[in-house]
């Protein structure tokens, strides 16, 4: 083999390159996200109470269509009240909706956003609510 | 393998058969959010055609101005940056020279051409800064005539504030939130966003404020200051298409100019320059 000795060695350091994320995770797989529901906002109401805009897997898996719906409607359309699939109106609004229950921006939004490496650009402008310290 | 026609076929039919109603199934969830339903909100206050009125006779002191453009850029979070050349300002005053520029002459009173005069977005009939958006992130509201912003949507590109013959368009040459003064130091929880760098942001008559059944916050800010001074508010807010409306009546009896007419745009603030027997 030509050039042998270095073609090993490139080897090896390619190897080592690839393999390294999972020998220095130790093989576990990353923790998985854990979004937090307990705001002392969403604890205030009654059982029955503690439902979002729409179901909880919808919400999981579309609230990111959802939320540009909303932005659609407000910004453009001029409408700013949402009837969800149980008949129940909403005004659409993240900081003034949203984020009025899920006050928790660090715990919730940036729990799953984080470990899927996604940064969406709303708090660029929307303003987070304040954390409390719990 | 070897396969005849009618096999061949009730294959072919039956998994294109499946492969639609998978799709149907797959899709039902996603279904949901076309399925959704909006509404404006009932409260709010409905116009074909807002427009707003300034009568310059009740703009006697700093403090007259200064309410109106504090209010504004308070509930809006408009940033306080020094820089002449990179201010952000949404409501502001001009000098009569530059606000009307051709419409005086030499014989102008000397107080009307030295007094500030409250200038904003015109929201133009003919918006010339809305046909030059690439983006279509300044648009023309069908519903109510408002010359609104998408700021989701901006580019930054600066062509509209080429196009605004009014000076009316501010750009984020940087970062605003550290120049949001200190009275708004209840400012994380405000209600309305900031803007981000690279945004370029402009007057939307309150559109937010519209929208909860509130009169835009200058005009708001204009009315508690005649309240407590007794004089007549400076400005008035309403539709033009509502013969009844405050701002038609005042426009009928008064004689009122508009900004840079000649060039077409058909400015949506008009200025009186007597008082107001309406108020």
């Amino acid at each position: 083999m030509y050039n042998g000795g270095k073609i090993i060695i490139g080897l090896i350091v390619f190897v080592g390159l690839m393999v390294f994320p999972y020998i220095y995770e130790g093989g576990r797989p990353a923790a998985k996200p854990d979004p937090k529901l307990d705001t002392p906002e969403i604890l205030k109401l009654p059982v029955s109470e503690r439902k979002c805009v729409e179901s909880k897997a919808f919400m999981t898996k579309e609230h990111m269509k959802l939320l540009n719906q909303w932005r659609d409607w407000y910004v453009r359309e001029g409408n700013s009240v949402y009837i969800n699939t149980e008949g129940k109106s909403y005004t659409i609004s993240l900081q003034n909706t949203c984020m009025k229950c899920h006050s928790n921006k660090t715990k919730f939004c940036d729990e799953c956003h984080n470990y899927a490496a996604v940064s969406p650009y709303c708090w660029d402008c929307h303003i987070a609510p304040k954390e409390k310290e719990l | 393998m070897s396969m005849d026609r009618r096999e061949f076929l009730k294959i072919t039919g039956i998994s294109s058969i499946l492969g639609i109603g998978g799709i149907f199934a797959a899709g039902g969830l996603r279904n949901l959010v076309e399925a959704q339903q909006v509404m404006p909100n009932p409260e709010g206050l409905k116009a074909k055609h807002w427009a707003m009125v300034v009568d310059v006779s009740q703009f006697k002191t700093d403090e007259d101005y200064q309410v109106c453009i504090d209010a504004c850029h308070h509930v809006h979070n408009v940033p306080s940056i020094v820089n002449k050349k990179q201010e952000v300002k949404w409501l502001w005053t001009d000098t009569f020279e530059h606000a009307f520029p051709g419409q005086g002459n030499e014989f102008v009173p000397e107080k009307m051409k030295e007094m500030p005069f409250l200038v904003l977005c015109n929201h133009c009939t003919n918006p010339p800064c809305v046909r030059v958006c690439p983006t279509k992130a300044t648009f023309k509201r069908k519903s109510d005539g408002i010359v609104m912003m998408d700021m989701h949507r901006c580019i930054g590109c600066r062509f509209c504030m080429a196009a605004c013959p009014y000076g009316a368009r501010s750009f984020n040459f940087k970062d605003p939130r550290p120049f949001i003064t200190k009275e708004n130091d209840n400012y994380p929880d405000l209600e309305y966003p900031t803007r981000t760098k690279g945004v370029v942001e402009k007057c939307i008559f309150c559109y937010e404020r519209l929208a909860k059944g509130l009169m835009p916050a200058c005009v708001e800010a204009s009315r508690e200051h005649a309240k407590k001074t007794g004089k007549r508010p400076g400005l008035y807010f309403g539709d033009l298409d509502d013969p009844d409306s405050e701002v038609r009546k005042i426009l009928s009896v008064h004689y009122s100019i508009r900004r840079k007419p000649e060039l077409g745009t058909q400015p949506n603030v008009y200025y009186i320059l007597g008082g107001n027997e309406y108020a």
